[in-house]
């Protein structure tokens, strides 16, 4: 076995809160396991990297921007939902079973090197723009994440 | 140090029938193919492997149970479910064309000896049990464990 | 050689899934090579995960033990 720390990518497409869960719990163990982790953030994605104000230049981009509003205390899980109150039953449930907060797991990944790379093109199709993402989130195209990719020993895609 | 068979990770997060059909296509495949295969089963996941009774202790846990409830026979397709109608449909179109039926192509992933690990945390978050679960499952295990399958994996599959 | 002083502790009871094994290897780099960190857990996960995490990242699992509850591994940081 080589001495080269392993790599993983994952190409986080979900802006559903259990997924973003499952995405930063991998990605935090790979990286606490000697990992270099990278997660690209594309298209409903961004909302979990997103500092959760409104976003948006144009009429429709506006319109999008609130009826797809990001923020990681916002985004509700994938089923269940029912307007809200699914993910509020669901971080309670978590809370009562101490399962770490998905804002405090975000931070670990970044605490622990995780890199975070935005998709151009999703942001510019959703009129989002890199003031309206968290700090040290770098904007990245498909060229850059397939060629981390074709390094990584695993890719992943949520 | 490439003596080991590689092998295949699978995390099935999805609770819906055509995607744990898929995943367990793609998972006895590469189990009869000689790779050494897991399927870890997380949240909605679960439900294939559940026996399909009720589950939960506490109100809300008991209120998931119902409107989540697993077992293998009961889980719909992602699309076209309507009620139930979309599940039976499929199920007789496959029926109709000879394909293997979930539950038998769960049974084929146990018999090449694909290991069936469930996620502690959405156990825990959902109330489920260990007792609640199909007895084939392997382990309870953490992420930690799972990272670790996929060091020497040829493919990774997220589900 | 039954005993072995750990040089710092870890506690980690109470947290879950991925967070034992997060804490785990931020703590390690607080102690030397060579030296012993002592983790003690209450997710019973942890028992496959520590594991998985010191085959992974080279160092040693000293000792693993249940006591009551709590699930207490020693690891010696051999890098």
């Amino acid at each position: 076995m080589s001495e080269e720390p392993q790599k993983s990518v994952f190409l986080v497409m979900s802006g559903d809160f259990d997924h973003a869960f499952a995405a930063f719990t991998m990605a935090s163990t790979a990286a606490a396991m000697g990992a270099e982790v990278t997660m690209f953030f594309t298209f409903w994605g961004l909302k979990a990297i997103q500092k959760g104000n409104l976003t948006g230049k144009r009429f429709f981009g506006r319109m999008v921007g609130v009826m797809n509003r990001g923020g990681i205390d916002r985004i509700g899980p994938s089923h269940f939902n029912f307007g809200g109150i699914g993910r509020w039953l669901f971080k309670k449930m978590m809370k009562d079973e101490n399962v770490v907060s998905l804002p405090e797991l975000r931070q670990q990944c970044i605490d622990l090197g995780v890199k975070f790379l935005a998709c151009n093109t999703s942001m510019d199709v959703l009129q989002i723009t890199l003031d309206d993402l968290i700090p040290g989130v770098e904007a990245a195209g498909a060229a850059t994440v397939m060629a981390e990719a074709q390094q990584a020993q695993s890719q992943w895609f949520i | 140090m490439s003596e080991a068979p590689k092998t295949c990770v699978l995390v099935l997060m999805s609770g819906d029938f055509d995607k744990a059909f898929a995943a367990m296509t793609i998972a006895s495949s590469a189990a009869a193919m000689g790779l050494d295969t897991t399927i870890f089963f997380t949240f909605w996941g679960l439900k294939v492997i559940q026996k399909g009774n009720l589950t939960g202790k506490g109100l809300f846990g008991r209120m998931v149970g119902v409107m989540n409830r697993g077992g293998i026979d009961r889980i719909g397709p992602s699309k076209f479910n309507f009620g139930g109608i979309g599940r039976w449909m499929f199920k007789k179109m496959m029926w109709d064309k000879g394909v293997v039926s979930l539950p038998n192509l769960r049974e084929q992933c146990i018999l090449l000896g694909v290991k069936f690990l469930a996620c502690k945390t959405s156990l825990d978050v959902m109330e489920i049990t260990e007792e609640d679960l199909i007895p084939e499952v392997t382990a309870v295990v953490g992420a930690a464990t799972m990272i670790a399958a996929t060091e020497n994996s040829q493919f990774q599959f997220f589900i | 050689m039954s005993e072995v002083t750990p040089d710092k502790t870890l506690d980690a009871r109470g947290l879950k899934c991925p967070m034992p094994v997060v804490k785990t290897s931020q703590e390690i780099k607080s102690i030397g090579v060579g030296g012993v960190l002592l983790v003690i857990a209450t997710d019973p996960g942890s028992m496959a995960d520590i594991q998985a995490w010191t085959k992974s990242t080279g160092n040693e699992l000293v000792k693993m033990e249940k006591v009551d509850k709590e699930f207490r591994f020693l690891i010696r940081r051999l890098k």
